[in-house]
């Protein structure tokens, strides 16, 4: 579980975050959402540790990040799984090093283990026969099925996404949604989504923390999404007429 | 206020570049990774420009000695001291600048533009170490590619020398071995030294904090090379000052 309390982040003079409080359940697709320059992605970079806050604190699994060492943040760190919106892999590497990457780098297995571990990770996001090709010559779809086996191959405990299906089609943008909410609950590991994707908020958002101009405007599930009368929320989510018609299947569905 | 803040951070860069060191089974790749592509690549060009640039000089020479008083052995004397002092170390250093530099700048700057680098921040790994060391302990052999230069700039030198009919052989031959210091053979390689630090630390800085796109990594390599080119001119002013008078 990730504990955040009144987070604030400012670059220069702008405030991006500004005074941000929520947690993040284990075991659960937990959804960042909101309109571009809402905060979102410097949220994440945040809680990644990749930005410190300028106030309040986070705590994973009750350890106030602040209060950790050196060399425990970078335990920390080795728990952590990411996947960039851009994929992020190694141009220099195979499908199958680029996997291999964290394991080589944090732990002490053989190779051969290593090699089991990086077979049996590429199986599971269904890429049992890539190991050897490049990143470029890997469609976008693949790309994000080899960052998640990447995040994933070192059995974390947090996973961060930063909009994992933007540019790809529907269908594989849903397949890799449905993949990360597998693999969560399959790892029992804790995992921030961050998206603007309303497909991925209706398939897989067990919580959804909705930010606005750096603040938290809103929290709830897929589900009571539809039931809120925040107006930035509704803005947000029936900016589509589809939305509006799903809303009205949810709520003849409660009826 | 901005040349301050990127002189510090420079710093900052290379303290950095020396602490939590990355993982000896990775980092021993790495390491070969980049001596093949900084100084095993490198070695075509600058055996090619050294022995050209080598002739030139000789020829500049010969043809500026038009008084007969002078001896001929001095053609080789006043290359070799050319090639040594000055064309190897410093020249080959501003080729390097552009050939090296700006392969170092762009490759690491394309990794922070496609997020590479924050992936390996995320994953704890110490980004700086891992990507400016290696380059840092392979360019410690640029020495042996200045070798190189120096030898090939000698013989170009001969070469134009004996073919272009300015002096024989054997009047070049004593030339180059004549007055001989042990000590400028030192002074060039202190410079050596130098400039490969120069030459794997700038370029790594502005390809490290850039920010933007791809059309800003291209900026980045012609900034990484002017400045490199800058820091290689005035340390060699500095040091020549130091070590020469």
């Amino acid at each position: 579980m990730i504990e955040v309390k009144n987070i604030h982040k400012s670059f220069g003079d702008a405030k991006i975050l500004k005074g941000i409080s929520t947690t993040f359940d284990k075991g659960k697709t937990n959804l960042i959402i909101g309109q571009s320059g809402s905060g979102k992605t410097v949220f994440l970079k945040t809680l990644l540790g990749l930005f410190t806050p300028d106030q309040g604190t986070i705590s994973y699994d009750g350890k106030d990040y602040s209060d950790l060492t050196s060399d425990e943040k970078s335990e920390l760190r080795a728990k952590m799984g990411m996947v960039f919106q851009g994929s992020a892999l190694f141009d220099s590497m195979t499908i199958a090093e680029n996997v291999k990457f964290p394991l080589r780098m944090f732990t002490k297995q053989s190779k051969s283990e290593m090699e089991d571990r990086v077979d049996l990770v590429l199986k599971r996001v269904n890429l049992d026969d890539a190991h050897n090709k490049l990143p470029s010559e890997a469609s976008g779809g693949m790309q994000k099925r080899v960052a998640i086996a990447r995040a994933i191959v070192n059995q974390p405990k947090y996973l961060f996404c930063d909009e994992p299906n933007s540019g790809l089609d529907p269908r594989t943008a849903t397949v890799i949604d449905n993949l990360i909410q597998e693999i969560t609950q399959e790892y029992d590991i804790t995992t921030i989504i961050n998206t603007h994707d309303m497909n991925s908020v209706m398939e897989i958002g067990e919580k959804i923390v909705f930010l606005k101009d750096g603040l938290k405007e809103w929290e709830g599930t897929n589900k009571n999404i539809f039931k809120t009368d925040n107006e930035a929320v509704t803005g947000f989510v029936y900016s589509s007429d589809l939305f509006k018609r799903v809303q009205k299947m949810y709520l003849d569905e409660d009826l | 206020m901005s040349y301050l803040h990127n002189i510090g951070q420079y710093f900052l860069m290379i303290k950095a570049m020396f602490r939590k060191p990355t993982k000896w089974s990775v980092m021993r790749h790495l390491i070969f990774k980049d001596i093949d592509d900084l100084i095993i690549n490198s070695i075509g060009i600058v055996s090619f420009i050294a022995f050209f640039v080598g002739g030139v000089v000789t020829i500049q020479t010969a043809l500026n000695m038009t008084n007969p008083l002078i001896p001929k052995t001095l053609v080789g004397f006043a290359t070799r001291q050319s090639v040594i002092l000055e064309f190897a170390p410093t020249f080959i250093s501003i080729i390097m600048a552009g050939k090296v530099g700006s392969f170092i700048t762009s490759s690491i700057g394309t990794m922070r533009v496609t997020e590479q680098i924050d992936a390996l921040e995320v994953m704890g790994i110490n980004a700086i170490n891992y990507l400016v060391f290696p380059k840092f302990v392979a360019l410690m052999l640029y020495p042996f590619l200045i070798s190189i230069a120096m030898f090939l700039g000698i013989l170009g030198g001969m070469a134009a020398c004996v073919f272009g009919g300015f002096a024989s052989l054997d009047d070049y031959i004593a030339g180059i071995q004549m007055d001989f210091i042990p000590f400028h053979m030192f002074y060039a390689f202190v410079k050596t030294f130098v400039f490969a630090f120069l030459l794997a630390t700038i370029p790594s800085y502005h390809g490290f904090f850039m920010k933007g796109g791809a059309l800003e990594v291209g900026k980045a390599s012609t900034t990484s090379f002017v400045w490199t080119s800058v820091a290689i001119i005035l340390l060699n002013y500095i040091l020549t000052q130091m070590m020469l008078s």
